[in-house]
């Protein structure tokens, strides 16, 4: 089991992690989600070795593993440009970890044989691995990281490097064959699909900060923050005024929903309208404090009709299942327990 | 394909021109003289050990002065490209500083710390209260190795560290993670990456060393003749041009054979994966040993490459003579008469050589050398980057000219243009020629990046938009080119002030150019003489250094010069 314990870094001078911890248990596949730049890889190469924390401490098993040489840590970790090693063959390369284990001629050809076999690609043992396409590299690197049995797998936006349709080809593949090796994984990345069709955990980065740890059902139904919903892209963002513990003052109208009881009634927070969530015409006429919008635009999407609508000077992108044609009014509502208020900062468990 | 098609074999015809008339024809008449002495003769003016001799110690001394030069030059690049410390820049640059210097002032500049004039002998001297110079490294295989190291060094250093900062740092890192110890790093990836740039620096380096000339002539005296100064001394002392120009021809083929080699390890095919856009970031040293490492590398560097620098400079400002009949007194103090006399003419005779005549010639020369062997260049270059069938046919009879020395060009020329009207007249036109040639493969390779980097479709941009093809050149190359143009005129400039191989076959003995005249002044005895050389020397020092600090200035970083 992976630990990690308040573990700062700084790079050019300036914060880059401030006090990230979390845990990987036995077989999870956790996935550390956050923008470029919010110091996902870095954390990677903390947990490797490749470099020292500020301070914080990395525990493996209870060990205190943070001054333990790279080497000796029996991690894997897959780079994003994969970093094959390009003198040597595919085959050189899959057996590079066994051969620095000390294994013995004949396990290594057995390790590398199965590794090949698992991804398909015994004939290319002998090729180079500058011939190979972006996705055979993909699946090489992940082979050469599996290859020395490592206690912990860690793989740094191992589809960024891929074309859109690549990606989600070898999405489905990787997802079978990391739950298949049985280890835990840290997967990195800042595209939410990925993340939310791998994920046993999500770990969302912000800023150098753990927004949010959780199932990625939690973290869509309950974002913790504004940014987590902003940056997941779960729907549109108001910002509103809490004026009781029901009550939310927005540019809209007053609404009213429960509010979390952390935010005091004075405090400014998001209030989180999900577009698939939004009642539309008699159905939210019904309702009261219902919204009078203007359609915008609609565009087909084929399960619905996705509309931009626009309430007072507020543009609104809602779901519905019928068109609209452009500058028809339309009346909006969102029933009181689809209605989320979101604190701008902070933490849910 | 950059230009559009049929004409694009009209660029050629300029540079190609020139190439077939000023080094090709000249070739060829080595081998005329060579076979027609063979017939009409016979083996009369060879003898075996008039080849064997020189091209053994030639193969020697090279051999000895890559080693020493890898030796150094390996881990000071390997310090420069990893490590953070102060001074790294100045340090770096010091060390970069001898590839442009011409061989008179290197030779010159190691005579005044090991000669029999120079600070060494005169320290040892005063130290012990001898009344003669008690050691003598001139004319030494010592003084040829030092003098080799001081110059290829900074080959080592930007070849081999280039290729260190650009190595991707995930490779390591990646043998790291899984498993391998800082040992097995360096053996199974970092070493087997670094390998193509270290053989082809070294190959570089040895090519230098079997070619050098200057050095050799003027620092290994009349026992140590490497093939050039054995070409020189056949041609211009014993006046047999055959064993000479066989001489040539079996230079020539040994050359040859190494530019095939290093293009041989230049392209490994793993060579443009390994290297990525992706610089490594320096690390401030850590360990004692790294610390220690980083000081004795640094001493090493002030005394390989500042301490003949200094020496030079500061002999030229002393005078340290045996006051004339007066045995063991020895007049010393700070003069500036060295400089003053350049400006004297004190003699009448025909031999005196009049040091601002050769100021005069150079710069003129020089002024000549820079503009045909940029346009030349530029031409040349605009030819290479277009992808026709003509590019593939003859990219090599382009870069066969970087193979021909300067002694071996010189001899050509002399071979084939001594008769009217090219050896008539008061102005030998041939030098600035010669000089081009030798100038003209760095012109190519400083301006053809620059045009290759150039996008096409700005040119199509520009030519939808109504340009002409003259209008698109100045309007959207011109503006890219200039710097690397400014690069390429400085180059040529500095390269032709230095020249001394070709030169020294071509300058008539009214005519010297400045390193000739070096030359001559401090071969000839007497301290006025030695004094006027390092005067001469100092001041072609100082341009120099100016002119290869303007090139390190404005080059585009990142850009190749071998």
């Amino acid at each position: 089991m992976l630990r990690v314990e308040e573990i700062y870094k700084d790079y050019d001078g300036k914060p880059l992690l401030k006090g990230i911890s979390f845990e990987v248990r036995q077989g999870e596949l956790v996935c550390l989600l956050g923008s470029s730049g919010s110091g996902k890889s870095t954390m990677l190469r903390i947990i490797a070795g490749l470099e020292e924390p500020k301070s914080g401490r990395v525990f493996w098993n209870n060990l205190d593993y943070t001054q333990k040489s790279t080497h000796q840590r029996g991690f894997g970790l897959m780079f994003q440009d994969y970093a094959l090693f390009p003198h040597r063959t595919v085959a050189e390369n899959v057996a590079f970890g066994p051969r620095m284990a000390g294994r013995s001629k004949a396990e290594i050809d057995a390790s590398v044989e199965k590794a090949l076999a698992t991804i398909h690609m015994q004939e290319f043992a002998n090729r180079s691995v500058i011939e190979l396409s972006g996705g055979e590299q993909q699946r090489v690197a992940l082979a050469r990281a599996l290859a020395p049995d490592p206690c912990l797998l860690m793989l740094d936006e191992p589809l960024g490097a891929l074309d859109h349709n690549l990606r989600t080809e070898l999405l489905k593949d990787l997802r079978k064959r990391l739950h298949d090796s049985k280890k835990p994984v840290i997967y990195v990345t800042h595209d939410q699909e990925e993340a939310f069709a791998l994920a046993d955990r999500l770990l969302l980065l912000n800023e150098g900060r753990m927004v949010q740890k959780g199932a990625p059902e939690m973290v869509f139904k309950q974002p913790a923050n504004a940014w987590v919903a902003s940056f997941l892209g779960l729907g549109n963002l108001v910002p509103g005024r809490v004026i009781a513990s029901n009550q939310v003052e927005t540019e809209l109208s007053t609404l009213e929903l429960a509010v979390p009881a952390e935010l005091a009634p004075g405090t400014q927070c998001m209030l989180l309208l999900r577009p698939q969530d939004a009642l539309l015409g008699e159905r939210a006429t019904s309702l009261p404090g219902h919204l009078r919008a203007v359609v915008r635009d609609s565009v087909f999407q084929g399960d619905y009709y996705r509309l931009e609508v626009l309430v007072g000077s507020t543009l609104l992108q809602v779901h519905s299942q019928e068109d609209f044609e452009i500058n028809q009014p339309l009346s909006l509502a969102w029933s009181q327990s689809t209605l989320q208020c979101l604190p701008l900062l902070g933490t849910a468990p | 394909m950059r230009r559009t098609g049929s004409r694009a074999w009209l660029l050629w015809l300029l540079p190609l021109a020139f190439l077939l008339f000023f080094f090709y024809q000249p070739l060829l008449a080595i081998f005329r003289q060579v076979f027609s002495e063979r017939f009409n003769q016979g083996w009369q003016f060879f003898s075996w050990d008039l080849l064997t001799r020189p091209l053994g110690f030639t193969l020697w001394q090279a051999f000895l002065s890559t080693l020493l030069t890898l030796l150094i030059g390996l881990p000071a690049a390997y310090l420069f490209a990893r490590f953070d410390f102060p001074g790294r820049k100045g340090l770096r640059t010091v060390s970069l500083l001898p590839f442009i210097l011409p061989t008179v002032v290197v030779a010159t500049a190691f005579n005044t710390l090991i000669g029999p004039r120079g600070w060494l002998n005169i320290l040892l001297m005063n130290l012990f209260n001898l009344s003669s110079q008690p050691i003598n490294l001139l004319n030494s295989l010592s003084a040829i190795l030092l003098a080799h190291v001081f110059y290829n060094t900074s080959i080592v250093i930007r070849m081999v560290g280039n290729a260190l900062t650009r190595l991707n740092p995930h490779y390591d890192e990646a043998a790291r993670v899984l498993g391998a110890n800082s040992w097995r790093v360096f053996k199974e990836v970092s070493f087997p990456l670094l390998m193509p740039s270290i053989l082809g620096a070294a190959l570089l380096v040895f090519l230098f060393d079997f070619t050098s000339f200057g050095v050799v002539l003027m620092l290994g005296g009349p026992q140590y003749a490497t093939m050039e100064v054995e070409i020189y001394n056949q041609a211009m002392n014993r006046l047999n041009l055959p064993m000479a120009g066989l001489l040539s021809i079996v230079q020539l083929a040994f050359t040859l054979i190494i530019t095939l080699l290093q293009n041989q390890v230049n392209n490994p095919r793993y060579g443009k994966a390994a290297l990525s856009s992706e610089r490594n970031t320096l690390v401030k040293p850590k360990t004692r040993l790294q610390k220690l490492t980083i000081v004795l590398l640094s001493l090493l560097v002030i005394i390989l490459f500042v301490t003949p620098i200094l020496s030079l400079v500061s002999r030229s400002l002393v005078t340290f003579e045996a006051t004339r009949g007066e045995r063991g007194e020895i007049e010393t103090g700070l003069t500036f008469r060295y400089y003053s006399e350049l400006f004297q003419n004190r003699t009448g005779s025909i031999f005196y050589a009049n040091p601002l005549a050769a100021v005069r010639n150079s710069l003129v020369f020089s002024l000549l050398t820079m503009l045909i062997a940029t346009s030349l260049g530029l031409v040349s270059a605009y030819a290479l980057a277009s992808s026709g069938k003509f590019t593939r046919w003859l990219e090599p009879l382009f870069m066969l000219p970087l193979g021909a020395s300067a002694v071996i060009l010189g001899l050509g020329f002399l071979i084939t243009f001594n008769r009217s009207p090219w050896n008539s007249g008061p102005f030998p036109m041939l030098i600035p020629i010669a000089h081009s040639l030798i100038a003209l493969p760095f012109a190519i390779r400083t301006i053809l990046p620059a045009i290759l980097g150039i996008p096409n479709s700005l040119r199509e941009v520009a030519r939808v938009m109504g340009a002409k093809p003259w209008k698109v050149f100045r309007e959207v190359d011109f503006p890219v080119l200039l710097r690397s143009i400014i690069v390429s005129l400085a180059f040529s400039f500095t390269i032709s002030l230095g020249e001394f191989g070709a030169s020294s076959f071509l300058s008539s003995p009214q005519t010297p150019t400045i390193p000739v005249l070096i030359y001559r002044y401090i071969s000839q005895p007497g301290a006025l003489n030695y004094g006027q050389a390092l005067a001469m020397s100092t001041l072609l020092l100082l341009t120099s250094a100016a002119g290869s600090l303007l090139i390190e200035k404005i080059r585009l970083p990142g850009e190749e010069l071998f």
